[in-house]
Parts: structure tokens; sequence; C-alpha cells
């Protein structure tokens, strides 16, 4: 273990949780992931240090796997999936629609930093295509339209919240 | 001991022995660009390729990697490995146009390179440098990283290595000239890799002797102690003649 | 049942003779299909809701409420299953639960709105088995999916779960089980059809110790979804392949590698694991005897090839997972370089059945070469999308007409990909044919792992090949020159044809990348690469010409082939279309002829939709 690199808070616990064993190196990543938003090249360098392995390696793995970020995202992860069933009924339009309607590119965050919008190759819910999910939630039989009117309801609300993400009171005032 | 036929004649050779250093050892042919007798095969560019026959079913394999079997019928020119090469180098001339290394190959097989959108690299993905790096050297300074058309040899985070001991392996091994090793100022850089590793300098006469960091690793790998190589070779050449002197006798007199 | 281990094979039995007396009193079961990540997070509500109707009309004890994986109709779930009747409810809200509570006490009139209705006569079909989408099923698989919870070990114990196992282990050798195993004929369902026995009689042969079992999940195949409702809804029946296996090849240890995707399958599977471990069926001394065997579940990092074996055991090596030459096996060196059998999670699945049903019946059911059921995924244009288990040998009209009921929206079949990435678009005149693992393959696709896609008139088949090849080339690890570069060179070829730029000497150029690929590729994802373009090209090869000579689109899907226009004197100025779109690229005033601004129109047919006076042309 290699106490002088300075340490990201909750990696160790992620570490000794998979027993600091090398082959657990893409579950590290994934929970790190999942805590962080994304994988901070500090936490690399702790893991490196802390599994005995070369940090070329662990940089390896976390650049080989679509599911690792070593960008910060957006607050809403919105996944708009490209397998074939989904392809076949009109999938790709959704997207086209999706990035248009936001300004950014597949894989980009909006300027706000309120969206990013991925790609994923199939999520398995291949009879319910096109497929949606925005922060883990899927949404089914999407089309270009409706994509973006989700969106904009996450915008909506979003706006609803005051800087420092307090509720401004609307909601209160709905219900 | 197996027996194979290559080429329509009988020959011998070690069970498992790769293919590729049998057919050698009877003067033939087979182009390489990521293998190196230094380092385990790779099976990445794909031109050793040859032709084999067993159980009567025909296919290409990597003469690099692929083991020698009794009965084996083997092929290292056959119009399907010619092809099959033509095309390997076609796209590796659209990849990277003007690699020497590349272009003469390409000119020995008649590919011209001009059916496909030219790319500008350098690298041609063989992996010699980080095989190298790993394997032999041991520090591991580069890698792969991404995937598929992105793949590319990087330092991690792209920035220089804090690893990287500034030996020059790697560019030694790279067969397009794609790694260059710079002596700037009082350090050594290594290109592309954004890697700089400061220079240690003569305990005599202040100029440069080596990488600091290849110099410490050298030290500990032959357990030598703090005095060595501390010297550049003018200055202990002036001291102690053109006498070559044994690791002891130089530990002794702290050169 | 508490969490009491089972010591040998007479507790299991007792077990499991006490879980069906303490559930004798139960009338009825209403097994809702909310296991499932398709019915998303609704099914803790839907459940909940008929807790509440069953406590509230005093049937506890005799209404069993059951949370299962899911039922295969796809788009109908979630679905509310009355057992043992078999009357089979769709798209069940928390609103129904009262009636369907109702109706099942009274085991009389079903609830009628909620029941399947005939496309064409519109009558109401009660009974599962008499739908037509099941009527032609042979779900023996996917049947249990419906009996078991699989958060619920004694569930599966119930219904003869690991009975298998303790028949293996108390009077099978080890070789007994290869013979069986062998003999009923079980081949890869994961696509390479291997011939399982054998396999696993090749791994036993390699007296090196110690050797590996792994179930493959990746299911990576875009379309494809059968492992994982296999995983989310009978994870213990995975778990019981795999300890039958890991005793006939002498491995104590096993790994299933589930795709990153498949969150559910993960946790269900995970919960699966300890409840068997709890049960001491995985662990050391297992049913009494010296067997021992322990489980370790690995998820993905998101990469398609590694449900590639030698990749799939870099990954779980902790490495990135590149392929590697497979000139020695990886029966005989594969993960940590020691003798491992890589099965994919249908594959292991068919395994009890084998023990517990025998060789011979095994080997009567499908056909001659291709033993046994397959699940496929029937998705796409068809009209009844879903999870399907067949006889193999059934054939794609039978499949895709007799079960999938056709082509939705009246269009016209154009074509059937099946294989994946790795497999092929067949036509019309292919339909005819038995799925099974050797005749698609003959006509230039496969079979593959299940995934069966289905395509109308409105489908580009040119367009269909660049997909794969993008899909191929984002997932390639870019190891290898001819899969690497052949596949970037193959997008730009039919990039060039899908914009009208493409040449005749562009399809000789993919046939040559194709046989390149075909020949010296390193491994299966880039030799199998060039199927999806090679079989478009053979079949629909008007298609690629039309494209090319004509600079035009015959399905009207390619972008810079197609240009949406509204005819000013049949529109009506309703502005249905200029509210769909978009990139907002039709301007007009209300009532007033709308006109489309061909720099931002995205050519999404979202407007030609919409109109409903004919006034938007697609050309």
């Amino acid at each position: 273990m290699n106490g002088a690199k300075s340490a990201v808070a909750g990696v160790r616990e992620i570490l000794a949780r998979h027993g600091y064993e090398p082959r657990h190196l893409v579950a590290i990543l994934q929970d790190v992931q999942a805590a962080r938003g994304y994988l901070p090249q500090m936490a690399l360098e702790q893991i490196a240090g802390a599994l005995g392995v070369p940090l070329s390696s662990v940089y390896r793995v976390a650049t080989f796997y679509r599911s690792f970020s070593l960008k910060p995202k957006g607050r809403h992860r919105v996944t708009v999936c490209l397998g074939t069933a989904c392809h076949v009924r009109g999938g790709s339009q959704v997207l086209d629609a999706l990035l248009a309607h936001l300004g950014i590119e597949a894989g980009g965050t909006t300027a706000d930093g309120l969206f990013t919008v991925e790609t994923v190759n199939c999520l398995g819910a291949c009879a319910l295509g096109p497929l949606v999910v925005i922060d883990g939630e899927y949404h089914t039989n999407m089309s270009g339209e409706r994509a973006i009117s989700l969106v904009q309801k996450f915008s909506q609300r979003a706006q609803g919240r005051s800087r420092y993400g307090e509720d401004t009171g609307e909601r209160r005032r709905r219900s | 001991m197996v027996h194979l036929t290559l080429d329509g004649k009988t020959v011998g050779a070690e069970a498992g022995e790769p293919l590729l250093e049998v057919a050698r050892r009877q003067g033939k042919e087979i182009p390489t660009l990521c293998h190196h007798p230094a380092l385990e095969p790779y099976g990445a560019c794909r031109l050793c390729i040859v032709e084999v026959e067993r159980r009567s079913s025909r296919k290409i394999v990597t003469s690099c990697n692929f083991p020698a079997e009794d009965g084996l019928t083997v092929w290292t020119d056959s119009p399907r490995v010619m092809n099959n090469r033509r095309l390997i180098l076609e796209l590796l001339l659209a990849r990277c146009p003007g690699v020497e290394a590349i272009e003469r190959l390409a000119k020995v097989y008649g590919s011209d390179g001009s059916r496909f959108r030219k790319s500008a690299e350098k690298c041609i993905l063989c992996g010699l440098c980080v095989r190298v790096c790993e394997e032999v050297i041991g520090v591991s300074a580069i890698s792969f990283a991404g995937r598929g058309v992105d793949r590319r040899v990087v330092t991690p985070f792209e920035q220089s290595s804090s690893e990287c001991i500034g030996c020059g392996a790697c560019a030694a091994v790279c067969p397009t000239g794609a790694i260059s090793i710079e002596e700037v100022a009082l350090a050594r850089r290594v290109n592309p890799f954004a890697t700089e590793v400061e220079m240690a300098r003569c305990a005599r006469c202040g100029a440069p002797v080596g990488p600091s960091r290849q110099i410490a690793f050298i030290r500990k790998k032959l357990n030598l102690p703090e005095e060595i190589l501390g010297v550049c070779a003018a200055c202990r050449r002036k001291e102690y003649g053109k006498k070559l002197l044994s690791v002891s006798e130089a530990v002794r007199r702290k050169t | 049942m508490g969490k009491t281990r089972v010591r040998d094979a007479g507790d299991l039995d007792a077990l499991r003779r006490a879980l069906l007396r303490q559930r004798a009193a139960v009338r009825r079961t209403i097994a809702i299909s909310t296991r499932s990540g398709c019915c998303g997070s609704g099914g803790a509500a839907l459940f909940r809701a008929f807790q509440r109707e069953v406590k509230k009309r005093g049937l506890a004890g005799k209404i069993a409420v059951r949370q299962t994986g899911c039922h295969g109709f796809c788009e109908k779930e979630p679905t509310a299953l009355v057992l043992p009747d078999g009357v089979l409810y769709l798209k069940v809200s928390p609103a129904d639960a009262g009636d369907i509570v109702a109706a099942a006490a009274s085991g009389k009139t079903p609830v009628e709105r909620l029941l399947y209705r005939d496309p064409e006569t519109g009558a109401a079909v009660a009974h599962e088995k008499e739908i037509p989408f099941y009527a032609q099923q042979q779900r023996t698989l996917l049947d249990a999916n419906r009996l078991v919870d699989p958060m619920d070990i004694d569930d599966y114990i119930a219904i003869g779960g690991y009975a298998g196992l303790a028949k293996v282990l108390t009077g099978m050798s080890p070789q007994d089980v290869i013979e069986s195993v062998t003999r009923a004929g079980l081949r890869g369902r994961g696509g390479g059809g291997f011939p399982t026995g054998r396999k696993w009689q090749l791994c036993r042969n390699c007296q090196s110790l110690p050797r590996y079992v792994i179930c493959n999940a990746d299911e990576g195949d875009p379309g494809a979804y059968m492992d994982r409702s296999l995983l989310e809804g009978n994870p213990h029946l995975i778990l019981e392949g795999m300890l039958i296996g890991a005793y006939a090849v002498g491995s104590s240890q096993g790994f299933v590698y589930v795709r990153n995707e498949y969150p559910l399958a993960l946790k269900h599977l995970t919960v699966a694991l300890k409840q068997a471990q709890e049960r001491g069926l995985v662990g050391e001394g297992i049913l009494g005897t010296d067997f021992a065997f322990t489980v370790d579940v690995m998820r993905g990092g998101g990469a398609f090839v590694c449900g590639e074996s030698t990749a799939l055991m870099a990954s779980l090596e902790g490495r990135a997972g590149e392929p590697r030459a497979k000139y020695v096996h990886t029966v005989e060196k594969g993960l940590y370089g020691q003798p491992t059998v890589l099965n994919n999670v249908e594959t292991w699945a068919n395994v009890p059945l084998i023990i517990n049903k025998g060789w011979q019946w095994y080997a009567q059911t499908g056909s001659k070469a291709s033993p046994g059921t397959k699940i496929f995924s029937l998705v796409g244009k068809v009209n009844t999308t879903g999870l399907v288990e067949v006889p193999l040998g059934m054939t794609l009209r039978q499949i895709i007409f007799g079960i999938g009921g056709g082509i939705r929206g009246h269009k016209r079949f154009k074509a059937v990909q099946t294989g994946g990435p790795s497999g092929g678009c067949l036509p019309e005149q292919c339909l005819d044919l038995p799925v099974d693992f050797d005749t698609l393959t003959e006509s230039g696709s496969m079979m593959g792992s299940g995934g069966m896609i289905v395509m109308d008139e409105d489908t580009c088949m040119v367009d269909v090949a660049r997909y794969f090849v993008r899909f191929l080339q984002e997932e390639s690890c870019g190891k290898c020159v001819p899969c690497r570069e052949g596949l970037r060179a193959m997008e730009e070829v039919l990039t060039r044809i899908t914009a009208g730029n493409g040449t005749e000497e562009d399809l000789r150029s993919l046939e040559d990348l194709s046989a390149l690929m075909k020949d010296a590729s390193l491994c299966a994802l880039g030799t199998m690469a060039p199927n999806p373009v090679l079989t478009t090209m053979r079949y629909f090869g008007d298609e690629y010409l039309a494209h090319i000579r004509e600079k035009r689109c015959p399905a009207g899907v390619c972008r810079d082939l197609v240009q949406y226009e509204i005819d000013a004197a049949a529109c009506t100025g309703c502005t249905a279309c200029s509210r769909v779109c978009p990139s907002h690229a039709i301007q007009g005033e209300k009532k007033k002829p709308h006109v489309i601004l061909q720099d931002r129109c995205l050519k999404c047919g979202a407007c030609f939709r919409a109109c409903r006076f004919g006034a938007v042309k697609r050309g």
C-alpha cells in the first residue's frame, strides 16, 4: 500500500471491500465511479498503488470499458439505446433529435451541467424500443418528440430549485 | 520432435514450436511487424500469416504463435496468403502513409494503398514498445488505451510518466520511427509520450551521464552502491585510462 | 422454512415435501412479472396492491401472490398469471389488483377487460396456452419463470430444484455426467454450437489443476435478451447447471460474468447465490459429499468483445478484454492458464433438465443434429414481440408469422436478422428454413445466441449493414489490423454509399475486405464481422445498386438520399407537423401552407407520420 498517494474519499473502503485483489479491478472502478460520478485521476493513482499494479494498467482498463468516464458527468445521465431492435424502430433518430435539442454531441454534457447524453449498444429491453434511460429509469417506445419533452420536464424541475439546490417552494404550492 | 510439410518439403520441428521459427530456420521469408525475439508473440499485425491444413480443413493462421504439430501441412506463400498480406499492407499504408517500413513491404506485396482514405498516423499499434517496457524493462510506463479505432499508445493521462526511466528501449524496437528520443538541455525527452526524464550529471565535470531514473534503476537491479555511475565516461577515462574496471574494482574506486 | 442447511439428498427431498405441504392450502397463486428490468420501478407498487387486496378479503394463505421474472410477452408486461388455471391478464396496474384477486378467489369469470384479444376477431382469450403467442411454443426452460420468485430459493426447491444435483452427487460419477450430456447432444447456446459434452470431456482430460467453470452472461448481441430473462427470473437454474458441470469436469471454482448493463440480473444472481450458500448447496461438503464449489459473480465493464471467451477471461483477471489466439484452446489453457469450461447461460440452464429427464428424453426433442429447445428474442417489426422458446428445427416462418403474428402495421416482410452482429440478414425466400445450428449458416447467416430481428419494407438494408459495421467498429478491441482497419475501411465505404457517393468499385472493396477479415482476424468478432455486409449484398444487392447508380434509397431511410417536402396544394396549415418537428425546421402560419427548411431538417420522418392529409412527401 502506497501511503504517499493522497487518498480520495471512499476509495480505501471500496478497495477493502474487494479484498485489494487486482482481479477485481473492473468492479473496484465501477464502485468508485458510482460513488464519485466519474473516475478522478487521483483515485486511479491511489488504486494502482494499493493494488500493486502499474498505473498504466489501471489507465488501460479505465479507458477500455465503455462504462467508465474520466470526466465528470452532468446531473442527469441520459442514455439512448442503439441496439439493433431500437435502431430498426428509429433509435438513431431519437438520439439525433435529443442531441439537436440540447446542442451537444453524443457523450457530451450540456453547458449548464444538467445533462450528459450517452449511447449504449443494447440494454436488453428490445421489445420495448426505442429506449431512453434517464437516471436509471427506463422509458420505452420513445420518439424524438417524446424524448425532448421528457428532458424538458427535467429542465423545468431543475429551474424550480434555487442556486443551492433548495426547493423554491413551487413543489409545496403544487401539492 | 515432430514432422510437418513446409511448402512441399518435410521438415522437423520441436512439438509446440512456433511455425515462424520453423519456417525461418528453413530460410523462408516471412514478414513480421509486431514480432521481436525478446518478446512473447503477440499476433496483432497478422503479416506473418501462413496457410495450414490439418484434418482436411485449411485455414489461415499467424505463424508467430501457431504451434508445430505432427502431420501439419504449411504453405508460407500460397495465393491466399499473399492476397491477405497485400490487403493488410494496403490498410496499413492508408493508416500510415509515408512510413518507410510499410512502404517497403507494400512494394514487395504489390499494395498501393489508394483505395481507402488516408490518415496521418505514424504508429501501427504493433505494441512492441508497450511490450518491451512491460516484459523486458518491467516498468510499464506506457500502455494501450481506448479501444478499436481509438486505440492508442500513451502514458497514463497522457502526462509525463513518473515511471519511465528514459532507457529508450521503446524507440529501439519501434518499426516505424514513431517514437524518438531527444536530448534537451539536461533532460531526455521521449516523444510522443510527453515524458521528460532528468539527466544525472557527472560528479566531476557536470556533463550529463544518463537519465537519473535509469541509473537508479540499474543500480537497484544489480545491487550497486550509490557511487557507481556517478561519473561520466570521459572523466572516468581521464582518471583511469582506457582500462575496463570490474564492478568490484569500480566500487573500490568509487567510480 | 428458515435458513437451515440441507445436509444431504434426503434432507433436500424432505424439505421439498415440507414446502409442498406448507403450500397445499393455497388454492390459487397469482404470478406477477415484476422481477424484471423492463417492468421498471412500478413493480413494488404493483406487488403491494395485490398483497393489500388479498389481505382485505381475508384470503391470506388461500391466494398467494408471487413476484416472478418476465413471462416473455414483452409488450404486454407486466402480466398477472393465475395458477393453476392459467388465466393470463395483460398490462396489469395496481388499480386492477382488486378485480383480479376477486376473480381468482371465485374461480369463475375472469376480468374481461384485461384479457388478450384476437387482433382479427376481437374475441377475448383467457387461457395462456390458447393465446397464439404461447400456443406454439415449448417453454421447457422458461415455464419455471412463472413458478418461482427468483429472490426465494424455496420456490425453486419446491418445484424440484437441486434434485438434479442430488441425483448426480449420490448416484453418478463425473464421467457418467459427461456421458449423459454428450449423448443428449446438447450444443452451446451462445452462438458457437460446440457440443457441450465434448467440451467438458476435453477439459477433464487435462490433468492440470485447478480447473474452472465459467458462465458467460455477457449477452452482448443487440436485440438479444434471453439470458437476461433466465438470470433475472430463475438464477438457481443456472447455478444448479454449473454445480453439475463443475462436478463433471472436476472444478471447485466457478465464475458468472454478467455484463454491466444488467444490474437486476446481477442482483438476483447475488441473492440466489447467498441463499444457496446458506442452504449448503454451494460451498463445502455439498449435500453431505466431499464435493465443494464456490461461485464468484463478476461484473463486466461495458464491452461487447468480452462475450468472446478469451477476452472474458482477461476481464475476469482484471485486465482489458482483449482476445488472444485460440490455437491452444481454453479448455486446455484458459483462465489463469488453467483448463476452463466456459458455457453460455442458456447452455447451463439445459443441464439440470438433461439430468432430471434423462439424455434419451432430451435427444428426442428438437431435431437430430440440434436437439432441445432454444429461446429467441423476437423483436423488430413483428406484431407480437417477446421471448419465444421453441424446439430447434421450427422454421423462421412459423416463428415470425405463427408466433409473432406477422408484420405489424400491415407492412411487407423484408428480412430477418439472426445471430447478432456475427450473423446476417435473410430474405423472404429463406423463411421456410428450419432454425438450428447448421441450416442458417449454409445461407450465410447463423442462429447465434437467439436474437431475431424482423425488418420490413421501411428498413434500408444498406443502412443495416452500415449499422452493424459501426457497432462492431466501436466494440472492436483494436488489436489486430484486419478487424480494426478493415472495419474502418468498410465504414468509410458504406457511408459513401449511403450518402450517394458510392461506386461499383466500392462493392469490390467490400468483398475484398470481407475476405481478409474472415481469413486473418484474431478472433470471431473480426472473422464474423463481414456477415451482415455479405448477406445484405447477396440478398439485397439491388438496394446497393439503387444507392450507387441512382443515388436513391428505396426504403426512404438514408438521410442524404431522402428529402421531405410539403405539397402546398395539399397542406391545410393544421400545424401538426411543425409541432412535432424536433429541430424546428417547419415554418408556416396556421391555416396557411407550411414549408420545410431543408438545412434544418433531420430527416426523422416525424412530420411524415404526423400529417393526416398526405401533404408531406418523401422522395
